[in-house]
């Protein structure tokens, strides 16, 4: 009886863990219009984030500024090739897992659109990359910051943001030449974007003279890190750098506080969310993060922007929709250009893209990586992501690009 | 020396949690043979509803031991007419039917529970606004505070309270029997029905102080966390010998050690190869090593069908 039921629960066990990947809820539906003059074309423009589980706020954030650049394009009314244009949101739910986000791809790609923003994380971006990319549709990543998205060999990925490869070694020159730390701690959450970020900073912090006394990891699910930390504190660190996302960085930093770990804390974009601060209270304090890009209110377009999406949303940006906002703007002036909505024919378009968005200026490298994007640190002040310093990438080349860049608009 | 208390305390605090949990699954399975899958997830309605009448108490102005007893009871309270209406609905329908049936229903209870309270607390992860700044203490150089000696004591105490109560008192008397040999308990004029309703009324209260404790504890909650909450307890069940009340302590404390000092230790043990985010594989190790090894646990009878 005992070992029969026993293995009836393993049995269970599987099959529970197999339903909970299941689980899933349809984004509204955007609104079937009645049928247009026939010389009105709709375009599908997809966007792919996790609406549910624990980085749903971040998720439904991008899905917003998508939802809004589609909005706006529709009001401005746009003429692709001579023919009046309306574009058509499809969102969905990739639940922050790779397996989805392959599954979530594959409905896209099936459902027709002619291009795809998303997907937020790295670990879902790049799976999907490849289904973008036997698609033949063109994907920008809003967020996604592993370097590996783009070093797959596909013309259809790009993405509007700073990659590790940019924001881990900046943070490390910010923590190491600035701050002057010199025994660091570094901890990741196992996951493409943590640990890419962490291996980063790790690598460039070393050879910038700081000593790594401790690499740990966690996972995405956690929220106990008192072992970790307790291990961490015996090595009496300096500095702690956390590549994750705010769920986990908030309890870390509150266990933090109650092991009694004086050590200063710092981590990328992943957690630099008014979310964070809601989740950590007090502990929140003098805690650094990094954000590519300007901040938001620094952007270019960023003040009408924050107000727009306010007065639509009845909610602060959480971090990526105005990257969201451009990328679909990014994918209909290529159109525009191509005077195609056909991925085949805007796709070599995208490429020469020189667009002047909310973010800053838009342009892409041949790997599809956004060029010369600065990266700015912010530090928790009374309850408030406060902008620190912003940050070049590398002092070689990028300062005078920017420059041009700007001057051209 | 100091890293070392610190980790012991920190696994005797999360064990004590497991532990708490680890009764209702020993309690019910000892009854009825039947895991009780969705006891993970009362625990989590237990720790939100506790943690929106905390947030609700404390932006009324209570005084902090008073939200605390309030959130606590009102947990408690919804917890256990939760796990009495699943007994009625859900399992006592299926009492008699091939002991899989009870099992995939759990399943199914337990999803419904956990979508249940996404759709009334929404996905996100709920932050708790501190009542209480809990006191810091330093014991053999490791930093205790008084919220981790409060969750430790009154476990324990919890814990003591009913094993005390299964020895001593008429229900436990009457939970023992039906335990036995229900047929035979009903025959000597034990009501097994409330007994056994009874039980899951208990493991469901006890299961919302757990739940009150983590929210307290990680200041945060969410739909899910009832999951993993709930596998770590079933296998300190499975670990102390599913069935038995005091296994289901030792199995809990012991697990909570177990990963404090596997997730501390391993990435300087194995010089960096595997790292602490292996730490959830130590739980689930246990839980094969036990099964293949001792598959009646700890205190588990060896060899006997009766627990």
């Amino acid at each position: 009886m005992h070992m029969h039921t026993l293995r009836h629960v393993t049995a269970a066990l599987i099959a529970a863990a197999l339903m909970t990947a299941c689980g899933k809820e349809e984004p509204p539906a955007p609104k079937a219009e009645a049928p247009k003059a026939p010389e009105v074309l709709t375009v599908k423009i997809g966007s792919a984030s996790p609406l549910t589980g624990p980085q749903a706020h971040i998720g439904i954030d991008i899905r917003n500024g998508v939802q809004l650049a589609v909005e706006d394009l529709n009001t401005q009314g746009v003429e692709i090739g001579g023919k009046k244009v309306k574009f058509e949101l499809v969102a969905e739910d990739d639940e922050a897992n790779p397996t989805k986000a392959t599954t979530v791809a594959q409905k896209l790609v099936d459902a027709k659109v002619a291009a795809v923003v998303g997907h937020f994380n790295s670990g879902a971006s790049i799976p999907a990359s490849k289904v973008y990319a036997d698609g033949g549709i063109p994907q920008i990543s809003p967020s996604s910051t592993n370097p590996d998205y783009t070093l797959k060999g596909f013309k259809t990925t790009f993405r509007v943001v700073a990659h590790d490869g940019q924001q881990g070694p900046t943070l490390a020159r910010f923590a190491v030449n600035t701050l002057k730390m010199k025994n660091i701690a570094v901890i990741d959450d196992s996951t493409a974007y943590g640990q890419g970020l962490a291996d980063n900073f790790e690598a460039s912090a070393k050879t910038l003279g700081a000593k790594i006394i401790a690499r740990e990891h966690t996972t995405d699910k956690d929220t106990d890190f008192k072992a970790i930390l307790t291990g961490i504190k015996g090595k009496k660190p300096d500095l702690i750098m956390f590549g994750g996302i705010d769920p986990q960085a908030a309890p870390m930093v509150r266990q933090m506080k109650e092991l009694g770990i004086k050590a200063k804390f710092i981590g990328g974009d992943g957690m630099q969310t008014p979310n964070f601060i809601k989740l950590a209270g007090d502990a929140a304090e003098g805690t650094m993060a990094s954000i590519p890009g300007l901040p938001k209110d620094q952007m270019p377009g960023g003040k009408a922007f924050l107000e727009k999406y306010k007065a639509k949303f009845n909610q602060e940006v959480e971090l990526f929709a105005p990257m969201g906002y451009d990328a679909v703007f990014v994918f209909v002036e290529a159109m525009k250009r191509a005077g195609s909505a056909d991925p085949a024919k805007f796709l070599p378009e995208l490429g020469k893209t020189d667009y002047q968005g909310v973010i800053g200026p838009i342009a892409f490298d041949e790997k599809g990586d956004l060029k010369n994007s600065p990266i700015t640190i912010y530090v928790v002040k009374s309850g408030k992501w406060e902008p620190l310093e912003v940050v070049k990438p590398e002092a070689t080349a990028a300062a005078p690009a920017a420059e041009t860049a700007t001057e051209k608009k | 020396m100091e890293i070392f208390a610190q980790q012991i305390i920190n696994g005797l605090v999360l064990g004590s949690i497991y532990a708490l949990v680890a009764l209702g699954y020993t309690m019910v399975y000892g009854i009825l043979g039947l895991i009780n899958f969705a006891h993970g997830d009362i625990t989590m309605i237990g720790a939100l509803v506790s943690l929106t009448l905390i947030q609700l108490l404390a932006a009324a102005g209570l005084p902090a031991p008073v939200i605390l007893l309030l959130a606590g009871g009102g947990a408690v309270m919804v917890c256990a007419i939760l796990g009495l209406s699943i007994e009625r609905l859900a399992y006592r329908p299926l009492r008699r039917a091939p002991r899989l049936a009870p099992l995939i229903t759990a399943i199914g209870v337990s999803i419904l529970l956990q979508y249940s309270a996404a759709l009334i607390w929404g996905k996100q992860y709920i932050a708790l606004t501190p009542i209480i700044e809990p006191a810091q203490f330093t014991i053999f150089g490791a930093q205790l505070t008084s919220l981790q000696a409060a969750i430790f004591l009154l476990a324990c105490l919890i814990m003591t309270g009913l094993l005390w109560f299964i020895k001593a008192s008429r229900m436990g008397r009457a939970m023992r029997a039906t335990e036995q040999n229900p047929d035979v308990a009903g025959l000597m004029g034990v009501n097994t029905n409330t007994v056994i309703a009874f039980t899951f009324v208990l493991g469901s209260a006890i299961g919302a102080i757990a739940g009150l404790m983590v929210v307290l504890y990680y200041g945060l909650g969410h739909y899910f966390m009832g999951f993993m909450l709930g596998l770590k307890a079933f296998t300190a069940a499975v670990l102390g010998g599913i069935g038995n009340v005091g296994g289901a302590v030792l199995g809990g404390l012991l697990l909570g050690v177990i990963e404090s000092l596997a997730s501390g230790y391993i990435g300087d043990l194995t010089g960096g190869v595997l790292g602490s985010n292996y730490r959830d594989i130590f739980a689930f190790l246990v839980l094969v090593l036990v099964l293949v090894l001792r598959p009646a646990g700890l205190l588990g009878h060896q060899g006997g069908d009766r627990v």
